[in-house]
């Protein structure tokens, strides 16, 4: 035998495998039979898109996590970012739990989850405050893994779970007296976009709403913030874009035509390679990012269009973990799956577009809810705007942003901004109509979510209850 | 003192590098300084100094001018939601987090043997003999090894530069002393700055 026979074999052998296993990486088809674990429900649609969070030598990064979240950590006032366990005097505590690194405590591709997207044992908080038995007596009694506990601590996003706002929030009655969210109203406007996107159907405040939009109509000493409305004699498309009537009656009734948006201002799309500008029948989420910036960025970082972010094919609910129609498996999501081209009714998008592709218990419950009481009574006429609650108004929420001394709101269209753990949704959407001791225990009931709300909480959280007793005892009563 | 000396690589402490320059160009700084390296304490000192005039520039003309003097508007700790000024205690930490941010290899924190915030409360051998020793009113100075890295630790007293500081102090509920006054000092800068070549 020739003695650089077993080299050749090696070498052969090193090849072969080499091939077989790493030629997944490369085919993004491949690669799913060569994943370590099962995804978790946040990452399931991009787990083909190794990059998005690997290094190819360097593990995962924080770099790749905040890439996507770090907006909301920053925006949410994040009580335990990774700069408050850099300094050395915390070393000892980094040990123990490395909480400078993100995947410590949220791994992918493994089976054991104790919280919502937390991978490490429920009793992490103790590590470092294990002292709050003793400095807290009220907390004695609480299992160590329950400190996270829906309506007690969020370890990222404490804003409507800290004491004193808690103490601020005492006694109020399960429903307010003022039962409405913000309506919407003027967003930002896009430099260089041909019109403002103040709202494709933005809704003019009733007279008892209370002012809390700036009004997007107002004429400044600039003149008017738009250019004026078309109508249908305006209508720009070329011939070759045919001429359908209905199409053209429905895009008067909008605000694109009110606010000077014609035909080209979106079919006329630029070929980023040669500068040339060419109508397009069909249309994708960049040709409506051009003046919704921040509409689509939500969109892009939630579970609806995350798959585009990671230039991915486009979501569809027969991709999804949640049960959905099977009708609709092979529907692919875009702002138009649920703004209905033309038309854009957001009412529609609200409610409709969500029951037409989910079919969960929450989902499935909806319409027998007070809340789609309202919802209807609402769209109507028979209620104030503002006062019905359509999926949208949990999952897409209206936010209210302070800009130069005025107020602007702005829908979130990152579906899962709120959504887990779910008190965060306590100051986004619950207490605009409710009460933080009541939002606190319905959201805390698992079957009240599944009831869609209908009925009563079944459990109670006492945390304003220790917030009170703390304060009596501080102010000597 | 420690002989060890630092040699900085201007690519990791940017900030750093411009401190030292002015400290060292700066008389009475203190410290002593040699050609290719500058010592741990001229580098904690001149921090220090950085630092401590940062925050009672903060605390006097800021919080205890516009909160406790003209009334225009109070330091919450929660500043955000009140739409209040930052609590000095926090525009420290904020700043010393985004130090670290930036990718700074010195750190430092406000620690106090009196601390609002039990996480606060000093916690290494050098931090409890750095906290006790300032109560003087004089600099503390030591190396420390922390999980297998050698560091300059300095500690240096933290007085109250004003009535606000005092005021907060002793009205807090969660605070273990509330007798503090003017000119007390109510805790420590702890600076560390690394002593291992990296």
């Amino acid at each position: 035998m020739s003695p650089r026979l077993p080299v050749i074999c090696f070498a052969l052998v090193t090849v072969i495998l080499g091939g077989y296993y790493g030629a997944p990486f490369f085919h993004q088809g491949d690669q799913l039979a060569h994943l370590p674990g099962e995804t978790s429900h946040a990452h399931h649609q991009i787990e083909l898109a190794c990059d998005q969070c690997h290094t190819p030598f360097g593990g995962v990064k924080n770099e790749a996590c905040s890439k996507c979240h770090g907006e909301a950590l920053t925006s949410e006032n994040d009580s335990h970012p990774d700069g408050k366990f850099t300094d050395p005097r915390n070393a000892e505590r980094s040990a123990g739990l490395d909480a400078r690194s993100c995947v410590t405590c949220h791994r992918e591709h493994v089976p054991d989850r104790t919280l919502v997207g937390v991978t490490v044992p429920g009793d992490f908080c103790v590590k470092c405050h294990a002292d709050v038995f003793e400095e807290r007596p009220s907390h004695k009694d609480f299992a160590t893994d329950s400190c996270s506990n829906a309506g007690c601590h969020n370890f990222h996003d404490n804003r409507a779970l800290y004491e004193d706002f808690l103490v601020k929030h005492l006694h109020e009655p399960e429903q307010l007296a003022n039962l409405r969210v913000p309506l919407r109203g003027a967003s930002q406007i896009v430099a260089g976009a041909s019109a403002t996107d103040a709202g494709a159907d933005a809704e003019a405040p009733d007279a008892s709403a209370d002012a809390q939009t700036t009004d997007p109509t107002e004429p400044t000493d600039a003149g008017p913030p738009w250019p004026k409305a078309l109508t249908a004699k305006d209508r720009d498309a070329p011939t070759e874009a045919g001429d359908d009537p209905a199409l053209t009656t429905e895009w008067v009734k909008t605000a694109h035509s009110g606010a000077g948006v014609n035909c080209k201002g979106c079919h006329q799309q630029t070929d980023p390679a040669s500068g040339a500008a060419a109508w397009q029948s069909k249309l994708d989420h960049t040709a409506c990012a051009g003046c919704h910036r921040a509409e689509d960025t939500g969109f892009l970082q939630g579970l609806h269009g995350m798959r585009l972010a990671s230039k991915l094919p486009p979501m569809t609910p027969g991709l999804a973990q949640l049960p959905m129609k099977a009708d609709m498996s092979h529907a692919q999501l875009g702002c138009n799956s649920c703004h209905k081209a033309h038309t854009f009714d957001t009412s529609y998008a609200a409610v409709e577009a969500c029951i037409g592709c989910h079919d969960d218990q929450h989902t499935l419950a909806y319409k027998a809810s007070r809340h789609f009481l309202l919802w209807e009574q609402e769209q109507q006429g028979k209620a104030a705007k503002g006062t019905g609650v359509s999926c949208a108004t949990c999952h897409l929420p209206r936010e209210v942003h302070q800009e130069g001394g005025h107020s602007r709101v702005q829908v979130q269209h990152n579906q899962n901004a709120n959504l887990r753990p779910n008190d965060k949704m306590l100051r986004s959407v619950c207490m605009s109509c409710h009460g933080l001791g009541f939002s606190i225990d319905a959201l805390a009931d698992p079957e009240m979510t599944r009831r869609n709300f209908n009925g009563r909480p079944g459990r109670h959280v006492t945390s304003l209850e220790m917030a009170e007793k703390r304060l009596k005892k501080k102010t000597g009563e | 003192m420690s002989t060890t000396f630092l040699t900085l690589t201007a690519s990791k402490v940017g900030l750093t590098v411009g401190l030292l320059a002015i400290a060292a160009a700066t008389p009475g700084c203190g410290g002593k300084t040699e050609a290719g390296g500058i010592s741990p304490q001229v580098m904690a000192d001149s921090l220090y100094s950085v630092i401590a005039a940062d925050r009672a520039t903060y605390t006097i003309e800021v919080v205890n001018r516009l909160q406790d003097k003209e009334k225009v508007i109070k330091a919450d700790e929660h500043f955000q939601d009140a739409k209040a000024l930052p609590l000095p205690a926090q525009m420290f930490r904020m700043g010393a987090e985004r130090v670290q941010k930036n990718g700074a290899t010195f750190s430092y924190s406000l620690l106090s043997q009196w601390p609002i915030n039990k996480q606060n409360a000093p916690k290494t051998e050098a931090e409890k003999a750095g906290l006790k020793a300032i109560e003087s009113g004089k600099n503390f100075y030591t190396e420390e090894t922390i999980a297998g890295k050698k560091y300059f630790t300095a500690a240096y007293p933290d007085k109250a530069v004003a009535e606000a500081c005092g005021n907060c102090h002793n009205a807090h509920q969660d605070s273990p002393r509330k007798d503090f006054k003017l000119g007390d000092i109510i805790g420590g800068v702890v600076i560390r700055i690394p002593l291992d070549k990296s």
